[in-house]
């Protein structure tokens, strides 16, 4: 999907000059990104750079300092929480560590959402949580209970049950992270089909590169809590910008340390990044 | 979503019209499962289905597994692209009988 081809499309999430703290220290910094109806982004990053932190916010689980943030064209400062709960329900969310319940079967787990949040017949909704089941090609897995499943099938049922409800948006944190290269690449082949049946927005935070540039339709590089770029893979790629460079081809966090920037942080006083090439 | 009921031809004509999602689809699984308890074969007409959710198709999958159950016959008929695709996700457009039109699945389940 071309960035040039998505410029009207309806944006799900707007951020505009997100601020985040964590007591004194400030996490994220002047964020403003949107994700657009249909696509999947990225968000990438080194550790530290505040990516997951960026997901969380996103999702509407924290409280910002100041900002901006619409969802599915909702400002969720303006909203009651009858309204927030309603807005919850259009978004899944699969966790890193899959989060499943294990003293839940696999199925109960899947189901969790529905029991939750609807008032559905029993019978629909076991049949709801075995389609998506075979969605993730885990079809027959229903009675198996977590401590039974692999890695891989963990996430994948994570995945299962962030789809269960048919959200508008689906984030999900380090799908691939802790996998063998084959299982990774079949979880990135989900996402894209899960977007490309369902016309989901899939916002995914990852530190693999292969699994990044093989999904995103546009990328947003962090580091330190800023945005470097928001480009489509070509742009990444293509980016002068030093520290993108060092991400992308794994340079060494000490390979790349300003003496000035250390200093500043061991006394805690505030760094003044200059303007980089992008 | 509304739904219109008729019989024709010894069969049941059930159309859904709007959207089939998690507020409507008991309704839309109750009719379903109406036409079925009837003992006639089933059409189910989606030509007037804007978008229909997990829930709507859980409601098709168990109404089809009542109508084998007793000896009858349910096919979808003008189903949208978007539902295909989702029913294409979980692999069920190898389980249902899915016709061009509501006349074509008047003749599949003669």
């Amino acid at each position: 999907m071309a960035d040039t081809q998505n410029q009207d499309m309806a944006k799900v999430i707007e951020v505009e000059d997100l601020v985040t703290h964590y007591g004194d220290r400030k996490i994220l910094d002047g964020i403003t990104m949107d994700v657009r109806d249909g696509e999947i982004m990225v968000i990438m990053g080194g550790s530290g750079s505040g990516k997951s932190t960026l997901l969380r916010y996103l999702m509407a689980l924290e409280t910002k300092t100041s900002g901006v943030m619409r969802i599915l064209g909702q400002d969720i400062d303006d909203l009651s929480a009858r309204e927030f709960f309603d807005l919850r329900k259009k978004m899944g969310v699969a966790f890193q560590g899959g989060a499943l319940f294990s003293s839940l079967t696999v199925g109960d787990n899947v189901m969790l959402p529905l029991y939750e949040h609807t008032d559905l017949e029993l019978s629909t909704m076991e049949i709801m949580a075995r389609m998506k089941l075979q969605v993730v090609e885990l079809g027959g897995f229903e009675d198996l209970m977590p401590s039974e499943l692999s890695g891989g099938m963990i996430k994948r049922a994570a995945f299962a049950r962030a789809c269960v409800m048919d959200p508008k948006i689906l984030f999900c944190d380090e799908p691939s992270a802790g996998l063998d290269p084959a299982v990774a690449s079949a979880l990135d082949d989900l996402i894209l089909k899960l977007r490309d049946a369902m016309g989901m927005s899939i916002v995914v935070v990852t530190h693999e590169l292969e699994s990044a540039f093989k999904i995103a339709d546009r990328i947003t590089v962090l580091d330190r809590g800023k945005i470097l770029m928001i480009g489509t893979v070509e742009e990444v790629r293509a980016s002068k910008n030093e520290r993108i460079y060092n991400l992308l081809n794994r340079v060494p966090e000490d390979d790349t340390m300003n003496p000035d920037e250390y200093l500043a942080r061991l006394t805690g006083e505030e760094y003044k990044v200059g303007n980089q090439p992008l | 979503m509304i739904h219109n009921i008729k019989e024709q031809g010894g069969a049941v004509i059930v159309a859904l019209e709007g959207d089939v999602d998690l507020q409507s689809s008991p309704d839309a699984r109750k009719a379903l499962l109406e036409c079925v308890g009837r003992k006639m074969p089933v059409v189910v007409d989606l030509s007037g289905v804007g978008y229909i959710d997990s829930s709507g198709v859980a409601s098709l999958v168990e109404s089809l597994q009542s109508a084998r159950k007793i000896g009858s016959k349910l096919v979808l008929a003008a189903v949208s692209e978007g539902a295909l695709r989702v029913l294409q996700l979980a692999r069920l457009d190898k389980v249902f009988t899915i016709c061009n039109s509501v006349e074509a699945g008047l003749e599949k389940v003669k």
